[in-house]
């Protein structure tokens, strides 16, 4: 839906709360803090002093009940996806999923013959923003929340709930 | 501040108070309205890092903790009777009025202590202040080993061949590449897979 449709059929005062409400959400992306594998050596290092994520209010947490956003920073293995599925469900809504690196995009180097390991973290969780590298730089992630911003721009949350309250 | 169109300090803090209330439940109140609500069985959960919640969180502690847990209450409270009575105490119209006065209420915090003392006593007596130390001591192995041989091996002499650099070829320099200015970058991510539609 675009912004003009939505004026149309909402009025100003939605529109402009939900604006409001993505600003303020795209502005305090809290992950939930766990690393898997190596990316999450690059995870830390971005949110470190060097490259300062939390300018863009990315602050890690350590539950999942006040975090938006999920990195998943790593080898997925199958051990490890009961977890990450769990963890998932767990957040709140609205959530997100960063899938960082090549194992998590796609299973990477294990993508043959990694018998331990999920191709993809994709096929367990819904994946918002994938992340190349092997292990990407924390340029890269800085660059993903970035692109996670724009699209969380784009929603419609006061919107969405009257519909369904309506419906 | 006796005119009644003023607010008297305790006013103030009623007004703080009432503000606090009304905006805290306003906050909470909105969250309710627009904020998504969407349980699930999973999400309703117990967090327990990703594991499945097994059991009851109503497990049973040790009851030394009770014992512990009284004993500071016990002179938790003592200190708090002991500020009021401090600032009591100093007060010198009070003992300028009395001269007695300084000494009961001396007196009278000794006895008021001396008793708490008196109970801090028994429970030491009584041991419920120690705690079970772990037994600490180094594991042994019989093994058939002679000793002779270990110190055999460390008196043992091993000569040390002289340290000798040596020298590798230098490498080609690099040539540095045309530099016109712009700079394109080497890799322009994506953040979706390629064939995505989003």
């Amino acid at each position: 839906m675009s912004m003009n449709k939505s004026l149309e059929s909402n009025g100003v005062v939605i529109a402009k709360l939900d604006d409001l409400l993505n600003w303020a959400r795209l502005s305090s992306m809290w992950p939930m803090s766990f690393g898997i594998a190596c990316c999450a050596i690059e995870m830390m290092g971005a949110m470190a002093s060097t490259y300062d994520l939390d300018r863009f209010g990315v602050f890690p947490r350590p539950s999942p009940r006040q975090s938006d956003v999920m990195i998943i920073a790593g080898t997925v293995t199958f051990k490890m996806a009961d977890r990450i599925r769990r963890l998932y469900e767990q957040m709140p809504d609205p959530k997100y999923v960063i899938s960082m690196g090549s194992c998590s995009n796609c299973g990477g180097p294990y993508w043959q013959h990694g018998y331990h390991v999920v191709k993809g973290v994709d096929r367990i969780i819904p994946v918002d923003i994938y992340v190349q590298g092997c292990p990407p730089r924390p340029e890269a992630l800085i660059g993903a929340f970035l692109e996670l911003q724009k699209k969380i721009e784009k929603e419609h949350i006061v919107a969405d709930k009257l519909q369904t309250t309506q419906a | 501040m006796d005119d009644p169109a003023q607010l008297t300090e305790f006013g103030k803090i009623l007004l703080i108070g009432v503000s606090g209330v009304l905006l805290v439940s306003l906050t909470l109140l909105l969250g309710k309205l627009i904020s998504p609500k969407k349980p699930t069985r999973e999400k309703l959960s117990t967090y327990e890092c990703g594991e499945e919640p097994m059991g009851s969180s109503w497990v049973s502690f040790n009851p030394r903790f009770y014992v512990i847990a009284l004993v500071f209450l016990l002179f938790d409270v003592e200190l708090i009777f002991i500020f009021p009575w401090a600032t009591v105490f100093g007060q010198s119209e009070l003992i300028a009025a009395d001269a007695r006065w300084g000494w009961f209420t001396l007196i009278e915090m000794a006895v008021f202590a001396g008793i708490l003392i008196v109970g801090l006593i028994y429970v030491w007596k009584k041991g419920d202040l120690e705690w079970v130390k772990p037994q600490t001591g180094l594991p042994r192995v019989s093994v058939n080993i002679p000793a002779s041989a270990y110190d055999r091996l460390n008196k043992a002499r091993y000569p040390v061949r002289p340290f000798e650099p040596v020298r590798e070829p230098k490498a080609a320099a690099v040539k540095p590449q045309a530099d016109d200015g712009t700079k394109k970058p080497a890799f322009k991510p994506l953040f979706r897979k390629p064939g995505a539609t989003t």
